[in-house]
């Protein structure tokens, strides 16, 4: 498996650390609802198709990416920085 | 009282096989820039050079600036004089840098580094691993190349490179 | 049995070589297999189950009979294919799967038991007794099982794993896989051109055809010289791709050494790993068998085999042949023995429309119904009709038609379809994303097809690419159709091979339907057809169109034969090359290691860190004795250990203090400059990350440090926070870890060591840290303990820290101290109930370790929503606690802890002991542990049990705090 990262360029999936679902970005307000906190942290669809995850190129440039990828197929969607910025 | 004494990395005589060598660069003075969100241009126009784009190198004055990271690079020379809008470390002590230099750097360095390295020219750089260590590979030249690791690893980094280019001279050996 | 003017052996350079203790001779060129048949060796090895005599089957990787043991200085590497091993100079190779020898193998005794150990037999005889399983019948298994031996040392062997990139990767250098190559390759691209083989050329090096009007090996030739004056076209020869991967990878293993004596640093093998943007797959096709009875006796084989061995080898394995096939390419094959002067006896093609061959009978419509000759082929019998006729022979080539070799297609779960008209499995298009299937591979089984099929997929490749795509004259080859008339297996009572190498027969097929196991899955399973190390290259095909017979349906309603990686076997060693020993992982040393190891002191891993134990003093004969006197030490006079191993990161930015305030638990803003403050970090699940200390050096400046445990954890969290959260926030952070040697220095005399280190005293109140200067080298001096004294923690950059650590060693040592170990660290910080990674080891909440005071109620951070979830907090949950042992009794760690009388079950433990430790302080082990509403039970009396260690002792609880817990001697 490989994936491009906006700042290093096509790399092997060596490079990067997995972390979890896209969900992680959507952090809730320190008010919100208990159901909203179960939510962010444990529930997660588990899609056959495209889904979103987050990687860190931890032996590369640091960044964490967002990578839309289809599990069926494998095909890599899109590799975004969380943080934007990338060319 | 006497002052510290200083010790290298390593220490190590350079080592050359199958025409390439493999040699413990002196320890340079390394600071790493880390520019604040959106600061980038203005830490460029302090600095007197452009901050460089991924994979860059940017030299000037005989100073380089080495991209090491999102939004950071490593000023190789003499340490910036001018208050910048940035994160400003010394990494001096943090690195040990091996050069490799020869026809069989390229070979070599495909038992260490998953890049591509097929057409890198000068004025280039990656981050990336060597093995399971983390890498500054800094493009000199297609078959000359400067490795910057953790100190802490310059034994098993250099181990490992001699390595890989033991067995790509016997390799070389065969078709001599 | 050689011919002469045959093949591309080296007659120039004879070698000589052992097998089974027999020293022959043979040619450079030669594969083991040629060289043994040029020996007239026919017996290379003994089946799997009935432990029947084999020989050579095919020429080839898919070889199922003829594996082998080599056996180097080094190594002793079982099942190798003496089809593909090359012959050299002092090669020793011996038979496997017999006992005592290949031609008296007691265990033969299993083929006349063979009606007892039909498919299903381990299943259904090894069942019951149960308590028979361990003591007798695996053993007996393993004894009479397996494919060759291992030595049972290390292999010493030289391995490699490494990476080659390219635009298109050609797999198999065959006919289509030249041609692709070569027009890709004129074209500009970058190209790998990978073939299993010593010599590329494939078929063309084996069959006797012609390209542009010359011998097929001399195109290749010219092909070859023209590749060689192309420097972007690499031919990597005996190099077998083993797997496709997501988004262009692929697995290769290359025989670097194995066919030549070991050379120092020369690999054996290499493990590839391509990356390539597109690819053809030209990996030809695989002769498949047709089951009779008894067609496994030595001296049956692949009719292609034959050629193969003439061809390229100038050998034969017989003087009588004859041939059984079922399509034309046989004809080749008798053609090419007869213009060499072998005696081609009969050719029996099952099709009634078969042509006559001049020089040989041709028996229409007929099929060879059994073998016999238990250690060499003597004699088939010929059934056409009713009728059976007997033909002395010493060898029969035998072709069931062809496989389009498609394995690399099935890796990422495609399928292939049936072709009717091939009689095959061929290629879906896609299957792999970015590979096109050329040639034979894809069912284009003359040679014009392939020529044809490689230049078209090199076309249509380097147009994927973005490269103008140059249209060449292709060369003149041989165009006949494929004509097959599909025949499995010749209807029999006795047994008929399918699987060589399992020793799987059509009987067991048929079984296995008949006992339900209809469907392909389950029948592999039920049989082990196709898992042996050819994988069913050679049979699984025809065992799904035997089992189609079975069930009455068609070979596509049955199902489908699919194919993981490796397409060929891998070495364990070549995929983890480097990895033996400390290649495992990266080695990172301290500053002092050079003068701890001077001291003699062991060292011990701590993550990739390696960290002194102890420094045993002369007279000391235990690690206890001196880890007791370094704790004595410390607490008496003064101690000096590295700390470098903990993370340290540079934090910068205007908005650094709301940053900390974020990620710590506790607020950070409020610390004055030249201050320090311990922290506590929470995953967002509420749960402890990480804890350390903070320091503030300047208005906009932080030096956060973690534990050794989680440097690169914390680091990745932070980036984490900062670049999902607040990515604009005036704050950057750097690991400064490796850039600063940092030595703790402990004890009541710690002030008079560092006022002596540096010339003057430190003037910091606890918690302070200042800039210093030691003996001229800018540094960093904090007043922080990890020990219960007063404690200071000084730093220096890192080509310093050996002299440094040199220094403080011999100060203390005028001083009554001197360095400590990473024991006497220990039992300092339990002596002190200081946590580690032992008690925040992932399930822990900060109310677990009495510091829910520690999460500020005025400001949001990390976890701190989760934390407050039920069940995060309360008595329910396991709290911090001390346990000391009423009798002077070791205690260990992982053990559990019970009321007293309480039965000893899971259910009713109460909580675990994390660490332990010797207190020469108190004379006493001491211990920290997590036990149930364990901060309401201080002063009881629990029962603490290892049942792995059998230990069983009671403890009283107390506080974690053991020593100086009003924290007087950190103040002083
Ligand atoms: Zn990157």
């Amino acid at each position: 498996m490989r994936l491009t990262c906006p700042f290093c360029g096509p790399r092997d999936r060596r490079e990067f650390h997995y972390y979890g679902a896209a969900d992680y970005l959507n952090r809730p307000g320190p008010e919100a609802a208990a159901s909203a906190w179960d939510d962010y942290l444990h529930n997660r669809d588990n899609p056959a198709g495209v889904t979103q995850d987050l990687w860190y190129h931890e032996q590369g440039c640091a960044a964490w990416l967002k990578v839309t990828r289809n599990t069926v197929t494998h095909e890599i969607l899109a590799v975004d920085a969380v943080a934007g910025g990338a060319a | 009282m006497p002052d510290l004494i200083a010790k290298p990395a390593l220490g190590h005589a350079p080592l050359t096989l199958a025409g390439t060598t493999l040699t413990e660069e002196p320890q340079a003075r390394i600071t790493a820039i880390a520019p604040f969100p959106g600061q980038t241009d203005a830490v460029a126009r302090a600095l007197g050079m452009a901050f460089p784009a991924p994979g860059q190198v940017v030299e000037s004055g005989g100073r380089s600036l080495v991209w090491a990271g999102r939004d950071i690079a490593f000023l190789i020379g003499d340490a910036p004089t001018v208050a910048l809008a940035a994160s400003v470390t010394d990494q001096s002590d943090a690195w040990v840098t091996l050069a490799l230099r020869g026809p069989q750097a390229v070979a070599a360095l495909a038992r260490l580094v998953s890049l591509d390295l097929r057409r890198v020219q000068a004025g280039q750089c990656f981050r990336t691993g060597l093995n399971h260590m983390p890498l500054v590979l800094i493009v000199e030249d297609a078959d000359r190349f400067r490795l910057m690791t953790f100190r802490s690893m310059a034994q098993t980094a250099w181990h490992e490179v001699q390595d890989a280019l033991e067995k790509v001279a016997a390799r070389a050996a065969l078709t001599a | 049995m050689r011919i002469d003017s045959k093949g591309r052996i080296d007659r120039s350079r004879p070698l000589t070589f052992v097998f089974d203790g027999t020293s022959y001779a043979g040619f450079k060129g030669d594969t083991l297999a040629s060289a043994l048949m040029a020996n007239n060796v026919r017996v290379v090895g003994r089946s799997f189950k009935y432990h029947r005599p084999r020989g050579i089957l095919t020429a080839g990787s898919e070889e199922p009979n003829a594996l082998v043991e080599v056996l180097g200085p080094s190594n002793q590497t079982p099942n190798t294919r003496a089809t593909m091993q090359e012959l050299f100079e002092g090669l020793v190779a011996r038979s496997q799967n017999r006992w005592p020898s290949l031609g008296l193998d007691l265990l033969e005794v299993n083929d006349l038991a063979a009606p007892f150990l039909s498919a299903g037999f381990y299943y259904k005889t090894f069942m019951w007794p149960r308590r028979l399983w361990e003591g007798l019948y695996e053993p007996l298994i393993r004894r009479a099982a397996g494919l060759g031996r291992l030595s049972g040392k290390h292999d010493e062997g030289t391995y490699e794993k490494a990476w080659a990139h390219c635009d298109l990767l050609v797999i198999g250098a065959g006919p289509a896989g030249l041609m692709a190559a070569l027009t890709a390759a004129r074209a500009g691209v970058d190209v790998i051109l990978c073939d299993e083989s010593s010599e590329p050329g494939g078929r063309l090096l084996s069959d006797e055809g012609a390209i542009d009007g010359l011998p097929a090996a001399d195109w290749v030739a010219g092909v070859l010289a023209e590749m060689a004056s192309l420097p972007n076209l690499r031919l990597m020869t005996r190099t077998t791709v083993t797997g496709a991967y997501d988004d262009g990878t692929f697995g290769a293993l290359e025989r670097v050494g194995l066919h030549r004596r070991p050379r120092p640093n020369l690999p054996r093998e290499c493990f590839w790993r391509i990356v390539a943007k597109r690819s053809i797959l030209a990996a030809g096709a695989l002769e498949r068998a047709i089951a009779f009875e008894n067609n496994d006796r030595p001296g049956v084989m692949m009719a292609s085999a034959l050629s193969t061995y003439l061809n390229r080898y100038g050998v034969v394995p017989g003087k009588r042949i004859a041939l059984f096939a079922n399509t034309d390419s046989a004809r080749n094959t008798a053609r090419s023995l007869m213009a060499a002067g072998v005696e081609v006896a009969a050719i029996i093609d099952p099709r009634e429309d078969a042509a006559e061959e001049p020089g040989t009978t041709v028996h229409r419509g007929a099929v060879v119904a059994r073998a016999r000759g238990r250690m060499g082929l003597r004699e088939i019998t010929i059934r056409k009709g009713a009728s059976e006729t007997r033909l002395s022979v010493d060898c029969l080539g035998v072709s069931g038609g062809w496989n389009p070799t498609l394995h690399l297609t099935c890796h990422m779960n495609g399928r292939p379809r049936w072709s009717a008209d091939l009689a095959a499995f061929v290629p879906n298009d896609g299957a792999i994303p970015g590979m096109l299937v050329a040639g034979a591979a894809n069912g284009s089984f003359s040679t014009h097809g392939c020529l044809a099929a490689g230049a078209e997929a090199a076309r249509a490749s380097l147009a994927a690419l973005g490269m103008a795509a140059p249209m060449a004259a292709l060369p003149q080859a041989e165009d006949a159709p494929y004509a097959i008339a599909p025949l499995w297996q010749v209807p029999t009572k006795k047994r008929a091979w399918l699987d060589f190498a399992n020793d799987v027969t059509t009987k067991d097929v048929a079984l296995s339907a008949q006992e339900g196991f209809t469907s392909v899955e389950h029948m592999k399973r039920y049989t082990t057809q196709g898992m042996a190390p050819d994988q069913g290259k050679n049979s699984n095909v025809a065992a799904l169109a035997v089992l189609a017979d079975a069930t009455g349906r068609g070979i596509p309603e049955t199902g489908t034969t699919t194919f993981r990686p490796p397409f060929a076997p891998v070495s364990i060693a070549a995929m983890g090359a480097g990895g033996r020993g400390a290649g495992f992982a990266p080695q990172r040393f301290l500053t002092s290691d050079r003068a701890s190891r001077d001291r003699h002191a062991p060292m011990i891993e701590a993550g990739l860190w390696y960290r002194p134990s102890y420094f045993p003093k002369p007279g000391e004969t235990t690690w206890r004795e001196s880890c007791d006197r370094e704790v004595m030490m410390v607490r008496s006079s003064v101690g000096v250990t590295d700390v470098s191993t903990l993370g340290k990161i540079d934090i910068q930015g205007p908005d650094a203090g709301r940053f900390l305030d974020f990620v710590y638990t506790n607020t950070f803003s409020t610390l004055p400059v030249g201050r320090v403050r311990y922290g506590l970090m929470l995953r967002e699940d509420g749960h402890v990350l990480d804890d350390g200390t903070c320091a503030r050096l300047g208005e906009t400046h932080w030096l956060m440090t973690t534990t050794t445990a989680a440097a690169g954890l914390v680091m990745r969290h932070l980036d984490f926070v900062h670049q999902a959260f607040c990515a604009d926030w005036q704050v950057r952070f750097t690991s400064v870890t490796e850039g600063w040697a940092q030595f703790a220095v402990a004890g009541p005399r710690a002030r008079d060591l560092i006022t002596s280190a540096l010339g003057r005293a430190p003037g910091l109140p606890f918690m302070g840290c200042s800039d210093v200067t030691v003996q001229g080298i800018a540094g960093r001096l904090f007043r922080i303990s990890f020990s219960g004294e007063e404690g200071y923690e000084i730093a220096v950059p890192t080509r310093y820290g050996e002299a440094l650590f040199r220094d403080l060693i011999a100060r203390a040592e005028t001083m009554g101290g001197g360095p400590y170990g990473m024991e006497a660290l220990n039992v300092l910080r339990i002596e002190k109930g200081f946590i580690t990674h032992a008690e925040i080891h992932g399930r822990t909440t900060a109310c677990d370790i009495g510091m829910e005071k520690m999460v500020s109620a005025k400001k949001d951070c990390i976890g701190k929503a989760a934390a407050a979830r039920p069940g995060m907090t309360g008595p329910e949950r396991e709290q911090l606690v001390g346990l000391k042992p009423l009798t002077d009794s070791p205690i260990t760690a992982g053990a559990h802890l019970f009321a007293q009388g309480a039965e000893l079950t899971r259910e009713n433990s109460a909580g675990y002991v994390t660490s332990v430790g010797y207190s020469p302080l108190l004379k006493s082990h001491l211990a920290l542990a997590f036990l149930k509403n364990g901060r309401a039970r201080h002063g009881e009396t629990i029962r603490l049990v290892d049942r792995l260690r059998d230990i069983d002792v009671l403890c009283s609880v107390t506080g974690p705090v053991f020593h100086d817990p009003e924290g007087e001697k950190l103040r002083a």
